[in-house]
């Protein structure tokens, strides 16, 4: 694969987004660009089963929920300190990854993207059926946690550098998958499991460990939104809706690139912003994502990035 | 010895792909693999490269019983092979899918030198020129020289070319003979499945020969163009049958 020079531009992109708020001291700005991180992130390790592997995985918002479960209640009723319990969130998140990916990833296409669904339906039924984790009501913190962190205020701000260290690392990783012997690999069970088996490739381990990457990031992601939300239930950490987002958001800059899912969620974060404030749009968004979604799938199949690397060669060696 | 096929049988349901079948393929040969359509011949390939394991028999590799491990971990022994139904990984560049070989086949090797065998391996096969283009966008014909490049990229001891030359016009069919015989002079063992008479006569050393999954008879070309029941295997196309015997004259 050619040497790109994405990450150049890219990381740059993040870290200017990720500083406005912070030089601008704008609470509303820190909101709107941590949930934009945090669609980039989602995205990005998304990108790895869906975009590198070609495994749509319809219920991947079922890592979040369970990297935010994990790590509120290790924050909520052990005590630890929030990098331990965003870091377990992660790591648990993964092996579960790893444990039902045993059995989904045998399925391929619809019936892969189907079993994912109802991996998060059960997960979710599973917790709201769970008296030590809050049933159905969920969880909530006592306000007393933000102390350690110097106030709740502070705490957000904590939180939110968290969520820029955790988005740029996924995008990094993703590059850096992507660019190795390994991602090659996932790119030949994309086009061809079959050929790529014959071919020397372990599939089924090859798969495995994507579907753990692509879900290691999502639960530091869940981690991180639920310590700063102070709360977490079922409804909010297992919300199909954020499934079918991400999905959105990776097909719209373009599945199977570095970049594409960061672009994706970027213009996805700001499309529903705006048109949630509009009057006239506020509850059709996801409505309008699923039509330009039909539009993509019809007539750029690459998404924005891969319509770019089409039209323009000259920017290959850039947008990858 | 390099290959042994003991007594394999492949089912499908109540019918048999291959039927007792038992053969041995010496090291540095050219042996290859005839009969006519249906006769079992892709199905005991696939079970050579492990995509099916065998109801009964063995399989040997090198003296080795590799009858009931994955595909994969016979292209890291040294097993590679063609498909008669291309299969390029599309959305990749020619050069990709050939580094894809080079990566996890015999050799086993980084990004980095995989590329340079497979820029090697493409010269070989005349598609150097594609280097760059998606695989999906080659014609048939270039289609099917990629799965062989992707298969040499992996520097295997034996090479199972399922029907290379199929759909293949005349100096094309040429042209790929000389790769074959290149392919044969680094040392490689090469068994075919070809339905071109007069070219898998021309370049094996030993063929067997499958009719309803049974092995109906092996030895020189010469000697299976003689086999009358060879010829009777082939009497459904009389030309082909008229073909062989032919060849047996000129012999």
């Amino acid at each position: 694969m050619k040497k790109g020079y994405t990450l150049f531009w890219l990381v740059p992109l993040l870290v200017v987004i990720a500083a406005y708020p912070v030089v601008t001291h704008s609470v509303m700005a820190r909101e709107i660009v941590f949930i934009m991180l945090m669609y980039v992130s989602l995205a990005a390790s998304l990108n790895i089963i869906l975009g590198f592997t070609g495994y749509v995985s319809f219920g991947h918002v079922v890592f979040y929920g369970i990297g935010g479960y994990t790590a509120f209640f290790l924050m909520h009723k052990v005590g630890l300190h929030v990098l331990p319990a965003v870091l377990a969130g992660g790591i648990m998140a993964a092996l579960v990854a790893l444990l039902i990916g045993e059995a989904v990833l045998r399925l391929r296409g619809a019936i892969f993207a189907i079993a994912t669904i109802g991996v998060n339906e059960a997960v979710k039924s599973l917790v709201t059926n769970l008296g030590f984790l809050g049933g159905a009501t969920g969880m909530f913190f006592n306000f007393k946690i933000y102390r350690a962190y110097g106030g709740a205020a502070k705490a957000i701000w904590f939180a939110y550098y968290l969520m820029v260290a955790v988005t740029i690392v996924t995008v990094v990783v993703s590059y850096l998958i992507k660019n190795s012997k390994y991602g090659l690999g996932l790119f030949s069970i994309r086009e061809d499991e079959d050929a790529a088996l014959v071919l020397g490739v372990n599939t089924k381990r090859f798969k495995s460990l994507a579907y753990a990457f692509s879900a290691f990031f999502p639960g530091l992601v869940g981690a991180i939104f639920f310590f700063k939300a102070g709360n977490i239930e079922p409804e909010d950490a297992f919300h199909l809706v954020k499934s079918i987002e991400m999905i959105f958001m990776v097909m719209l800059g373009g599945y199977g690139t570095v970049s594409g899912p960061v672009i994706g969620a970027l213009i996805y974060e700001r499309l529903k912003g705006m048109l949630l404030v509009n009057p006239l749009f506020k509850n059709l968004h996801m409505a309008i994502a699923g039509f330009i979604l039909l539009m993509i799938v019809l007539f750029a199949p690459g998404g924005i990035v891969g319509y770019l690397r089409d039209k323009f060669r000259k920017l290959r060696g850039v947008l990858e | 010895m390099i290959l042994k096929v003991e007594n394999v049988t492949k089912m499908f349901g109540g019918l048999i792909a291959v039927n007792d079948v038992t053969f041995e393929v010496q090291e540095g040969e050219i042996f290859g693999v005839i009969g006519p359509n249906g006769a079992g011949k892709t199905t005991l390939f696939n079970v050579i490269s492990g995509v099916y394991f065998p109801e009964r028999g063995k399989v040997f590799f090198k003296g080795e019983d590799i009858t009931k491990i994955p595909p994969f971990k016979r292209a890291r022994l040294g097993i590679a092979r063609t498909h008669q139904i291309v299969k390029p990984l599309n959305e990749l560049t020619v050069l990709e899918n050939v580094m894809v070989g080079a990566c996890f086949g015999k050799v086993n090797v980084g990004l980095k030198e995989a590329a340079q065998i497979a820029e090697d391996v493409l010269r070989t096969v005349k598609l150097d020129d594609k280097a760059e283009v998606l695989a999906g966008k080659l014609n048939v014909p270039q289609k099917k020289r990629l799965e062989l490049a992707r298969a040499l990229a992996s520097k295997p001891e034996i090479i199972l070319l399922d029907e290379v030359l199929a759909g293949l016009n005349p100096s094309e069919v040429d042209e790929m003979l000389e790769v074959i015989l290149d392919i044969k002079n680094q040392g490689i063992t090469i068994l075919m499945i070809e339905h071109l008479m007069h070219a898998i006569m021309k370049v094996s050393d030993r063929i067997v020969v499958l009719d309803y999954g049974k092995k109906i008879a092996e030895g020189t070309p010469q000697e299976v163009a003689n086999d009358p029941k060879v010829i009777e295997a082939y009497l459904g196309d009389p030309e082909l049958a008229l073909k062989l015997v032919k060849k047996e004259g000129t012999a």
